[in-house]
């Protein structure tokens, strides 16, 4: 539900541009979006550059212990078809019951987003036949969803300069509860389908992103920012990898001015990096199509990972007709605030939005200022801290235990902890320095008793993982730094008594 | 003698003073099925596990422990509900076979306060019809067409033709379950109301069908024609034990959230003694086109009846009635088209050998499994819901729905207490008769009369009232106030005793059974 499509104007635009303006090679990032917003720039013709447009949709599966209308459990990778109730096998005569974590899972994303919470939404049966679809239609909120016009704002860094961030926002189009499908696994050698209804019937959050970005690093920043609003409300794991956060981009350009070119969808992102991959690309690829004359499709298109670019999707039935129809089988999903709830009702059959706005956590824009103005570090460093599963609890815990100031400390942790980490492909928790341990050791740093550089060295025994203290390995390396005048007196008068004839060369000199 | 009767409180009292034990009654309920199989009112005959309930009911007894009033009665449901371990059909090809792993809440429940499954009933496949007679398992006989007061009266005419083309039709759908307790079979049966399934079949049988408010009876595990109508339903002898057994079946149920969360009090029915206080309607668009001038002087004595003892019969008006039957059609085959989306062969039922593609898969699935009337129905749902047509007709059906509900309640506010119609055009007609007419006509005009009550999820019922010229049942219907079950049975139980019912005269089961004769009532009330 994004760019509108209008195929003409294309055609115009490109008559008008015949003879030869050339926008940059191939390999090139012609798709500069230079955080500024700003379009493609012009070709040699001079002709008005193109204004790339992106939204997204994004489904989130939604963090809770049952499915959306069933009791079975939601885990990811259990055998195959363990996790299916008779209702997500659809057999005959079951129900759809309205699992209450779910929406308020819901209702908690859509508050995070700045989104109306509707008191009343409905429920439709969206028809379509795939062999992972059992009931043969899938229970989403098309009419009136459970939350609408929100936003998000979302940083990035201008020219990949951590130090020049600008702070952008996307609109909330809307926040829709809906079931997740079942999987098929295609057997092309024995030429049969198999499928695992485990995930069939998992509540998913679909959150749709009007179409305010304008390039693949802004469309990635968004939803890595989305991603950690979901992660600190805990309403979905949003591990992409395990499909837990699922992006499709809509992607179309046009010329200033112009109404929205015809868009595409691309499918099948599974990281964040490759999303900023594949709308570039699909940016890059209309602008050339059009610019050869050509005209784009509203197509389904699929990102290839491998070859890095996007191809379309075989789609044999052409465009679906879904036969919306509302579910019968459950009654409007009626929301309630302090002042609307009613008195004598059941509190387990209610869900007060007061109740979770009251109790939503500290959102990472929040926090990260918080950081900024408690611990006096850069607000670039807050969103490293932040991006960084586990790694803002281990940065304060470690400042908890040592004198050493904490924007020394930072240092210490994004520019010797994260690289390490990075580099052993290790996670926060994974770490075998313990933030007891790196405390430990920048204490003895603050209170120079070794060298920055000795403190490295430490630093570097303690990866080992060995069980070592940094003052065991200060001392086994003899490390320590000599505080006591007298003895560094006694030291050089030592080396002065015992070598007079290369000292007074070393003073010469 | 005791099968004969109504189950409250004769066969109750039976079984509790011990004169006859569960497993003797189950027993003799089974024998009389297999006499009268001819009847095909029953798919399924679960003739083990009924007679091991039989006998835990027994033992029961035995302890002096009954779990009440339903305990050891026999009872049957139709094969539209889901029954753990007990085949579960919808009479159609898609379902042959299909053992369900769960019991719907219904079903449960009955067995839970000690009712004895005897089996599964026939009907129209899906529940997609009016007559129970366009299943796999083939057409259900009224078993009136084998009663003395039939044969008295209908088969001089015809003497000289084959006696096999005179039995006349149950009506449906749950026409199997209106048989097996016209039949004596069972003393009560679920059936399921969508647009008139149980109420229709039984008039035509002569029992009381019951069909209670949307929502005050969980629908889990009933499979589906249209959600946002289906009710289970009930068919009894009498009344009072419609009564006891919607006290059994109503109420909340975590599993469908259709129901409503209030508790249900079951209740006994009061013996009406003063009707001057009630306020019966009678809504004038119900004399409808094609009611038998016989049926309409029916109506009109019953009207009188409620007059003579006092009661203020009013002509009242519910204006959008002639739309009902047109909205139902299309709000019907729109949620058919949707819940028939599951049968496509993957997860259970039939599966076509046809295996070249998924899609080619489904599609042979999907015609060798239902019937032409179950795929016209989906045929047009789903052009009803194409994005083009859903404003036209969809969504001004269910406006025009609202606007039918509206009739209701505005009679209602208006000081109304019970609407009395009649419950079909005619008595049952011979199914040689019935098949001339395609499915969609036949159930566009037998849903006339019951149909709105469906949209508007009002509590109706039908009772016997009469045997017409041709010595069949007809009935009458009570449409009452949502979840005002208790008043609508009480007026309906008044009725009943007013007009004494005739009791069926099985002629095929009077060989078996010598009691049959010894229940005779008078024939007509006036």
């Amino acid at each position: 539900a994004a760019a509108r499509g209008c195929g003409g104007v294309w055609r115009r635009a490109c008559q008008r541009g015949a003879g030869g303006h050339s926008l940059a090679p191939r390999g090139q990032r012609a798709v500069a979006c230079n955080a500024r917003g700003g379009a493609v720039p012009p070709g040699k013709s001079g002709l008005a550059p193109w204004v790339p447009v992106v939204g997204l949709e994004i489904h989130a599966q939604i963090s809770s212990n049952s499915k959306l209308f069933s009791g079975s459990e939601v885990q990811f990778a259990a055998p195959p078809n363990s996790l299916v109730s008779f209702f997500d096998a659809s057999l005959p005569g079951t129900l759809p019951v309205l699992n209450r974590r779910c929406v308020e899972a819901a209702v908690m994303t859509g508050l995070a987003l700045n989104c109306s919470i509707n008191k009343k939404s409905l429920f439709d049966r969206k028809h379509y036949f795939y062999a992972d679809l059992p009931a043969g239609y899938q229970i989403t909120q098309q009419r009136v969803p459970i939350a609408v016009n929100g936003s998000l704002s979302y940083s990035l860094c201008i020219d990949n300069k951590m130090s020049q961030m600008v702070t952008k926002t996307v609109r909330i189009k809307q926040i829709q509860l809906e079931q997740d499908s079942g999987k098929s696994l295609h057997d092309d050698t024995r030429s049969q389908t198999l499928i695992d209804l485990n995930r069939a019937g998992v509540g998913l959050m679909e959150v749709v992103m009007e179409p305010d970005m304008c390039c693949g690093e802004e469309a990635a920043a968004a939803v890595r920012e989305l991603q950690l609003i979901l992660q600190t409300l805990g309403s979905s794991q949003a591990i992409m990898a395990e499909g837990q956060l699922r992006v499709d981009a809509n992607v179309s350009v046009h010329r200033p001015g112009e109404p929205y070119g015809v868009r595409t969808e691309v499918k099948n992102i599974n990281s964040i990096r490759f999303l900023a991959k594949a709308v570039d690309y699909e940016i890059q690829r209309q602008i050339e199509e059009l610019k050869n004359g050509g005209t784009i499709l509203n197509e389904t298109r699929a990102f290839d990972s491998k070859l890095g670019c996007t191809v379309p999707m075989r789609d044999k039935e052409g465009k679906q007709d879904y036969r919306f129809m509302p579910e019968p089988n459950l009654p409007p999903l009626i929301l309630y605030n302090a002042k609307s709830l009613p008195a004598n009702m059941n509190h387990q059959q209610v869900v007060n939005i007061d109740w979770i706005h009251e109790r939503l956590p500290d959102l990472p824009s929040v926090k990260r200022a918080k950081l900024v103005e408690q611990y006096g570090i850069l607000p670039e460093h807050s969103f490293t801290l932040m991006s960084e599963d586990g790694l803002t609890e281990f940065f304060e815990n470690v400042v908890k235990q040592t004198q050493m100031k904490p924007n020394k400390v930072i240092g210490w942790i994004l520019n010797d902890m994260l690289s390490y980490l990075k580099q052993h492909s290790l996670t926060v928790k994974e770490s075998p320095v313990s933030s007891f341990l790196l405390a430990d050791l920048l204490n003895l740093l603050e209170k120079k008793e070794i060298s920055s550089t000795a403190a490295k060295q430490v630093l570097a025994e303690l990866w080992k993982g060995e069980g070592k203290t940094p003052l065991e390995i200060v001392k086994e390396k003899k490390l320590e730094l000599i505080q006591d005048q007298k003895e560094l007196e006694q030291i050089c008068q030592a080396v002065i008594d015992g070598q007079e004839n290369e000292v007074i060369m070393m003073v010469l000199e | 003698a005791v099968l004969r009767g109504g189950m409250c409180p004769q066969v109750s009292a039976a079984l509790k003073e011990g004169r006859v034990t569960p497993t003797e009654l189950c027993q003799r309920c089974l024998s009389l099925i297999r006499s009268t199989k001819f009847l095909n009112a029953y798919i399924t005959i679960a003739e083990e596990t009924a007679l091991k309930q039989a006998e835990e009911s027994e033992k029961r007894y035995r302890r002096g422990q009954p779990l009440g009033v339903l305990d050891g009665i026999p009872i049957a449901v139709k094969d539209n509900f889901n029954t753990a371990g007990i085949e579960t059909t919808c009479a159609s090809n898609m379902l042959k076979g299909y053992i369900s792993p769960y019991n719907a809440t219904v079903v449960q429940k009955l067995l839970d306060q000690g009712a004895v499954l005897l089996g599964k009933t026939n009907l129209d496949e899906f529940a997609m019809g009016s007559g129970s007679t366009d299943g796999v398992f083939g057409p259900v006989r009224n078993p009136w067409s084998y009663s003395r007061q039939y044969k008295k009266k209908s088969v001089p005419k015809s003497h000289s033709e084959d006696e096999e083309s005179n039995w006349v039709i149950t009506g449906g759908s749950s026409g199997g379950s209106a048989a097996a307790v016209s039949s004596f079979t069972c003393f009560a049966a679920l059936g399921s109301d969508t647009g008139g399934s149980t109420r229709n079949p039984a008039a035509h049988c002569g029992v009381v069908g019951l069909k209670p408010t949307y929502g005050l009876i969980s629908r889990h595990g009933l499979i589906p024609l249209v959600n946002s109508m289906d009710v289970p339903g009930i068919l009894t002898r009498c009344v009072d034990d419609a009564a006891v057994v919607l006290g059994s079946l109503a109420g909340h149920d975590p599993k469908d959230s259709t129901t409503i969360q209030d508790n249900f009090k079951p209740f006994e029915l009061p013996n009406l003694t003063d009707v001057s206080k009630l306020s019966i309607g009678i809504p004038k668009e119900y004399h409808a086109p094609g009611l038998s001038s016989e049926i309409l002087a029916l109506w009109s004595k019953a009207a009188d009846l409620f007059k003579n003892a006092g009661a203020k019969v009013t002509e009242v008006s519910l204006p959008h009635t002639r739309y009902s039957i047109v909205c139902y059609h299309v709000l019907c085959t729109a949620e058919v088209a949707s819940n028939m989306a599951r049968f496509d062969g993957l997860e259970y039922g039939h599966r076509s050998d046809m295996n070249k593609s998924t899609e080619s898969m489904y599609a042979a699935t999907r015609r060798e499994g239902f019937n032409d009337v179950v795929r016209g129905r989906i045929l047009s749902g789903n052009y009803f819901l194409l994005k083009q047509n859903y404003e036209n007709y969809f969504v001004k059906a269910q406006k025009v729905r609202r606007l039918i509900a509206n009739d209701f309640l505005k009679v209602f506010g208006s000081g109304v207490d019970i609407l009395l119609t009649p419950t079909t055009l005619s008595d049952a007609v011979p199914y040689m008769e019935f098949i001339k007419e395609d499915n969609r006509t036949r159930s566009t005009q037998d849903d006339i009369l019951t149909q709105a009550a469906n949209m508007a999820g009002l509590p109706a019922v039908n009772v016997p009232a009469a045997l017409s010229e041709r010595g069949l049942p007809v009935g009458l219907q009570f449409i009452g106030r949502s979840f005002q079950e208790k008043q609508l049975l009480t007026v309906a139980k008044w009725f009943e005793k007013q007009v004494k019912f005739p009791m069926i005269q099985l002629e095929e089961v009077k060989r078996h059974d010598h009691d049959v004769f010894q229940h005779q009532q008078s024939a007509s009330f006036s």
